[in-house]
């Protein structure tokens, strides 16, 4: 019995995640299309909205081309590299609390509480970018080359700074269990969550979101793809179903992102005013939070330019590093007095 | 500081989703067209159902693209003359006008027809029958050609 409610979960909370992924190509279309003055796709069912089912049918059907003097082996393997690990960072996010659904026990909504539910993710979605790396350098393209090395200078760049910022949530609540986290700014008071910890909270969330952008090749900071300077970066020789493979492994990085923020900075599924809250009222309130942030990076992508690659790098070095460490040192500076 | 002119260029954004949207859908929504709308060549037919050419070849001569051709018949109407075949390639023809312009009985007129589309090229050449048009739907391109011209 244990085993097929981890099942059913298992099988919920994945396909909620693709659901999603599926869904964020359809919201970056359509709000892409609205900040532009523009329709989008509108042909595929009602309001466009089974544009998704009919990209994935194409992509199924499109030709599959592994280029000449390719490495075939880790050709192949790249996508699944940069799309794997995306998807198991899902299993240690917590989405409610205790659930019940028709009386059958699910205990705690979220597939697996680890102690170091943090450092998981962190380490999990630091793996996604090999993918990136090793598509580049398989292709045996210069354009798909320079969009791999890219990405892991990028990468390196910016990894630092996220798990600088997500180590000053963690002195604030004093767990890595993301569940924990939670827990702690679960309170009822929404002024209990990390976000509204004076000056730390908000430096943390902003430094964050900053950082999960570059952290999933997103713009400002999709230096791998960079269309203009680079073709399609790593993906250039990808075709079919591969590339709709980096680009599942990009979406769903977005989503896991999005809740990591979520759980990190905005209390996770703490409803405000509400501690008990039923799971339903919490997964709701996961949700909307999570949304939020999966809008902003649709709307921050069709506002910003690209950054130039120095720029980028400055950034990540002389202005974002320092600035997290000086906030961690300041969480630290907090705890003590507090 | 970089951050400010960020969120400044986010609010811009956010409030663009609410604009009316530009894009016009354009087999659904067709495309507003007026009398000075130059569409493709189309024979007037006068209340009496004849049309009023004379299979002069005017129009013919006109045409830069060769398109027009015409056979002419003798009739017993007033006009004695009529054409016994007028066909429009109505892939040679570059909607000028200048047939417009050259007919001196106001046989032929520009109409707000835009869309050709057919399988065959052979579907595409016009002949009379598919030319003709009432009077009616033609009145305000009339019109429009006689201010222009100001020549009746």
């Amino acid at each position: 019995m244990p085993f097929l409610i981890l099942l059913i979960k298992a099988s919920l909370i994945y396909g909620g995640l693709l659901v999603t992924a599926a869904v964020m190509t359809l919201a970056e279309r359509k709000i892409s299309a609205r900040i532009q003055l523009r329709i989008g796709p509108n042909r595929v069912g009602p309001g466009g909205v089974l544009q998704p089912l009919a990209d994935g049918v194409k992509f199924i059907l499109k030709e599959e081309i592994t280029p000449d003097g390719a490495n075939k082996g880790i050709f192949r393997l790249a996508p699944i590299m940069a799309a794997g690990p995306a998807m198991l960072t899902v299993a240690v996010i917590p989405f409610a609390g205790e659930t019940v659904i028709f009386g059958l026990d699910f205990g705690l909504l979220s597939l697996t509480d680890l102690d170091i539910g943090l450092l998981f993710v962190l380490a999990l979605s630091g793996l996604s970018v090999y993918g990136v790396i090793l598509g580049g350098w398989a292709s045996n393209s210069k354009y798909s080359l320079l969009g791999g090395l890219r990405a892991s200078a990028q990468m390196v760049s910016y990894e630092l700074s996220l798990i600088m910022t997500a180590l000053t949530v963690v002195a604030l609540s004093g767990s890595m269990d993301l569940r924990e986290i939670v827990e702690v700014q679960n309170t009822g008071n929404p002024l209990a969550w990390n976000c509204f910890t004076p000056v730390i909270g908000q430096v943390g969330l902003i430094l964050f979101v900053i950082a999960t952008f570059a952290e999933t090749n997103r713009h400002p900071f999709d230096f791998a793809e960079c269309e203009p300077e680079l073709v399609g970066g790593f993906h250039t020789e990808y075709s079919s179903m591969k590339f709709a493979l980096f680009f599942l492994g990009e979406y769903c990085a977005m989503t896991v992102m999005a809740c990591l923020t979520t759980v990190l900075f905005l209390g996770g599924y703490s409803v405000p005013f509400w501690e008990d809250a039923p799971w339903m009222v919490e997964l709701a309130t996961f949700m909307a939070k999570t949304s939020f942030f999966l809008f902003l990076f649709i709307w921050v992508r069709w506002t910003l330019p690209r950054f130039r690659y120095d720029q980028l790098m400055n950034l990540g070095w002389k202005v974002f590093l320092p600035i997290a460490l000086a906030n961690l040192l300041l969480a630290g500076a907090f705890i003590s007095l507090t | 500081m970089y951050l400010p002119e960020i969120v400044r260029g986010l609010v811009i954004t956010f409030k663009k989703m609410f604009e009316p949207r530009v894009t016009r859908q354009y087999p659904e929504q067709a495309m507003p067209t007026t009398e000075v709308t130059r569409g493709q060549p189309r024979l007037a037919v006068k209340d009496d159902g004849n049309i009023a050419c004379v299979s002069c070849g005017l129009c013919e001569a006109a045409c830069p693209a060769y398109a027009i051709t015409i056979d002419g018949q003798e009739t017993d109407r007033f006009i004695e003359r009529e054409p016994e075949r007028f066909d429009i390639d109505m892939l040679r023809c570059i909607l000028c006008g200048f047939c417009e312009e050259a007919c001196p009985k106001e046989a032929i007129f520009m109409s707000n027809e835009l869309e050709l589309a057919n399988t065959t090229r052979e579907g595409l050449v016009y002949d009379m029958e598919q030319l003709k048009r009432s009077t009616s739907i033609l009145q305000p391109r009339i019109d429009y050609v006689r201010k222009i011209n100001d020549r009746w």
